[in-house]
């Protein structure tokens, strides 16, 4: 079996109907920043085995984007929350 | 006579772990075993120990599809599986272990405009590198397997196909215990079920290697760690592009031999050969999501079901004897990530994703001569894990993305 990841709407469901966009990084800071940082966000990841917080969406379903900590050595799902506001620009 | 059934160990029992080796290698798998082997053979660099958290072959190396090609999409990509392949053909000699490779063609079916595209310009990228790869059309398809359903029966009726002749498919045990063997025998030392815990880092250097079974002092240390590159990386402070991800793969029980060839569609992800014992040997997609934990799913074995029997409809009773799965290090580009890293003799192979055993061989030869001399190869250099710093990728989606 795969696993069920609960939506915040629809509750658990098959993982097959989600879209995974991977854990959750960090923009770098400032204004300008160099193109090291730019690129140590965009392709690096931590990739850890243990609890991961991450991106999901239910992509087959309500359409809903969340973020769940699931720990990748047995894919159990700690818990699920809806992600802060974007601050304004 | 009688000696015939006596079993013989191919490489000698572990000792003690020495205090110190030139060369610590991480990873007892194909890129790790052809590393070591090459280092003694080609450099005379024997003072090489092989660390092993499992025994050897138990990660990909022994778990893959088999598939051996060099028809990528870039001209860095393909000349590197070029040298792979050639290097491949002369292995059961080199190694005097039959590793049963056998190089009866790659057909990579086309179902659309789009990917009738794709295969021109992959076989364009091949012919200008001297590799054999050309677009054939259904009439040249249904000479080399006519048992593919060519109909428009099909939901995505076939249009023609990329062949490749000098594709195929070979044993991975024994190309793992072929070099755990040749290089034993050189002196390498092999040590399964020694994990590596920590790396001792004293600035720009690894100075020693922490194991379940003690510390070992390193003059280098190769990483060749596959799906588990970011863990063992973190352990000396370094993070990399990469995510781990598990690749399933079933067979059904054995049947008449009736395929030869190697048949992959894009369009379906899906993957079949027939192996020596009569198997079908299927291969699909990686899950999406990334994890450490090898369990299979039912929805892989459903769907790669579902898309072979559009290719091959006469397999609708033949039963599924066994699937699994096994850790893949995705790296964004489709390229593999190979060489120098920050730390001075800290050296990777990894991003190895789905299709990294048939670059063994030439992995081996490369790193070793980087270890050796302390320069890096030629046809490595468009690899470096540096490559993601600088923004100039190798993208292979089009050739590396139907995971094989
Ligand atoms: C289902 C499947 C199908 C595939 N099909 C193909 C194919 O058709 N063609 C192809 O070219 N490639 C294919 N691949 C990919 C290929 O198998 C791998 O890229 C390749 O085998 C990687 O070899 P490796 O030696 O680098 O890694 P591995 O064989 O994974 O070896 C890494 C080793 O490192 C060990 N290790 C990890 N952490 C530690 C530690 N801390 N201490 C000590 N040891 C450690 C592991 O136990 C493991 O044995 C497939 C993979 C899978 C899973
Ligand atoms: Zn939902």
């Amino acid at each position: 079996m795969s696993f069920l990841l609960p939506c915040p709407h629809c509750g658990p469901r098959p993982v097959d109907e989600y879209a995974c966009f991977g854990e959750v990084t960090t923009r770098p800071a400032g204004e300008s920043p160099s193109l090291r940082d730019l690129t140590e966000y965009v392709y690096f990841r931590d990739n850890v085995a243990g609890v991961q917080r991450e991106w999901w969406q239910h992509r087959d379903g309500c359409g809903e984007w969340f973020l769940a900590e699931r720990d990748t050595r047995t894919n159990e799902v700690l818990s699920i929350s809806e992600p802060e506001p974007a601050p304004p620009v | 006579m009688k000696d015939i059934f006596r079993v013989r160990r191919m490489w000698r029992q572990p000792g003690e772990l020495k205090r110190r080796y030139d060369v610590v290698i991480v990873g007892g798998g194909s890129h790790g075993l052809a590393t070591a082997y090459y280092l003694a053979k080609r450099h005379g660099i024997t003072d090489v120990c092989i660390l092993e958290k499992s025994y050897i072959g138990s990660g990909a190396s022994g778990r893959n599809t088999t598939i051996i090609r060099a028809n990528y999409r870039t001209p860095e990509g393909a000349a590197f599986y070029r040298e792979s392949v050639a290097l491949y053909e002369r292995l059961s000699a080199e190694l005097d272990f039959n590793l049963m490779f056998s190089q009866h063609g790659h057909l990579t079916l086309a179902h659309s405009d789009r990917g009738m595209v794709v295969s021109q310009e992959r076989a364009e990228v091949n012919k200008l590198l001297g590799i054999k790869s050309e677009v054939i059309g259904p009439a040249r398809i249904r000479e080399l397997c006519p048992q593919l359903d060519l109909s428009d029966r099909p939901a995505y009726p076939i249009m023609g196909a990329l062949y490749h002749p000098p594709g195929g498919i070979i044993r991975h045990d024994a190309v793992v215990w072929g070099f755990a063997r040749a290089a034993d025998r050189l002196g390498v030392e092999i040590h399964p079920y020694t994990e590596v815990t920590g790396l001792e880092r004293d600035g720009d250097r690894i100075t020693a290697v922490e194991t379940t079974r003690g510390r070992v002092e390193a003059g280098q240390v190769v990483s060749a760690t596959a799906g588990w590159s970011s863990l063992v990386a973190g352990l000396a402070g370094m993070r990399l592009p990469i995510t781990t991800h598990i690749l399933q793969a079933f067979v059904t029980e054995p049947v008449k031999p009736f395929l030869d060839v190697v048949i992959v569609s894009g369009q379906l992800h899906v993957y079949v050969s027939q192996t020596d014992r009569g198997e079908f040997l299927i291969g699909a997609e990686i899950e999406p999501y990334t994890t450490y934990k090898g369990t299979g799913t039912l929805s892989f074995l459903e769907y790669s079901a579902r898309h072979v029997l559009e290719l091959f409809p006469q397999l609708e009773r033949v039963k599924v004897l066994r699937t699994w799965t096994g850790l893949c290090d995705l790296s964004p580009d489709y390229s593999p990530i190979l060489g120098k890293t920050e730390i001075d003799n800290f050296h990777l192979s990894a991003g190895w994703g789905t299709y990294g055993f048939k670059a063994a061989p030439i992995v081996g030869v490369t790193l070793a001569e980087l270890v050796a001399t302390g320069k890096t190869p030629e046809l490595i250099a468009p690899f470096a894990l540096e490559r993601f710093h600088t923004d100039t990728l190798v993208s292979e989606l089009a050739a590396a993305a139907v995971s094989h």
